[in-house]
């Protein structure tokens, strides 16, 4: 019998998804055009009745719909495997929009910018409370202070067992460096499970 | 406010570029009204008929579809969709919302035009490797 049997062919591709967070203005767009084969876009339309009276954008009030965008990027791996990437709505009230985004995504990566740190908390509250498998990109932002990674890591609460890595979302080397060190966390988060029931 | 003209009929299916309304106004007039209702596409649902589509589900149209009479956004999608194509992919070549592609996705699949490219339960290790690897190879 050939181990290949079960893999995807090039007439069954798989799609991957991996999720970008993080507060507004973080980076996550820029983040996703550096390695993005596409234009980074995509919109949802949502309807509003739940967010008429909490939107302060005077202009859309009377609109039975409202249109939110939100970063979608593709990488084709090879031919048979698609990787997705897709950036969280920064702003709260559409926070609804996420278990849809999150589910059945293979983890996530949450921008931190160190000038706004408070900005990434509702991401790493979600991923912490959904148990996705996820690292902190601590984005540079030219001008910011430099902050260790263990600063950072104590600024946010994250628990020492969350990678945390340097990024610059300009640069699509460090970009890919990013992704590839969430593949590691989910690698390492599987191998400790197998190890934990293997105990058994 | 553009909104209280709304009660003649005629004008509950603005589209841009379209004729003169019974007002003298170009319905697509988008300087008084730039909202282009999305969900005109899909007769105002907004529910798929089929649950289970993410953002990143994987569709494929038999070639068969593209002789079969569709209307404009559906015959687009099995055009697109003769190699897989995610949901996502199709909002963006198609300029509409996610919602609004569901539901015609969804329509699609009912009629047997479109299916889903089914996907593994769980990733496995060597798929993550794999995703690890090419990436790094990028």
């Amino acid at each position: 019998m050939s181990g290949r049997s079960s893999e995807p062919s090039a007439a069954h591709p798989i799609a991957v998804k991996i999720v970008i967070s993080g507060g507004f203005g973080v980076g996550k767009t820029t983040f996703v055009g550096a390695i993005s084969e596409i234009e980074p876009l995509v919109t949802e339309a949502e309807l509003t009745e739940k967010s008429i009276g909490i939107d302060d954008t005077s202009a859309v009030s009377g609109k039975t719909t409202t249109t939110v965008a939100l970063d979608f990027g593709r990488i084709t791996l090879d031919d048979a495997l698609l990787l997705y990437l897709f950036g969280t709505p920064g702003q709260d009230r559409f926070a609804f929009l996420w278990d849809d985004l999150v589910t059945g995504a293979l983890g996530a990566i949450v921008l931190v910018d160190t000038r706004r740190i408070e900005d990434s908390f509702p991401a790493i509250d979600y991923f912490e409370e959904h148990e996705i498998p996820f690292i902190v990109g601590i984005n540079r932002f030219p001008g910011g202070q430099q902050f260790s990674p263990s600063e950072v890591r104590d600024a946010l609460g994250v628990s020492p067992g969350v990678p945390m890595v340097q990024c610059d979302a300009r640069d699509r080397e460090s970009v890919k460096s990013v992704l590839v060190s969430l593949t590691e966390e989910v690698l390492a988060k599987r191998a400790n499970r197998e190890r934990a029931g293997s105990t058994w | 406010m553009s909104e209280s003209s709304w009660g003649s009929e005629s004008e509950l299916f603005p589209y841009a570029g379209g004729p003169l309304t019974p007002t003298g106004r170009h319905s697509g007039d988008m300087d008084e009204d730039p909202v282009i209702r999305p969900f005109m596409l899909t007769n105002g649902r907004t529910q798929p008929l089929h649950d289970g589509l993410r953002i990143e589900t994987l569709l494929r149209a038999a070639p068969a579809a593209l002789s079969a009479p569709l209307r404009f956004e559906s015959r687009r999608i099995v055009e697109l969709a003769q190699s897989p194509m995610s949901v996502a992919d199709l909002a963006v070549a198609l300029r509409v919302p996610l919602g609004v592609v569901r539901v015609i996705v969804a329509d699609l699949i009912t009629q047997g035009f479109l299916d889903v490219e089914i996907q593994p339960e769980e990733f496995s290790t060597s798929l993550i490797e794999r995703i690890r690897d090419r990436v790094r190879a990028l």
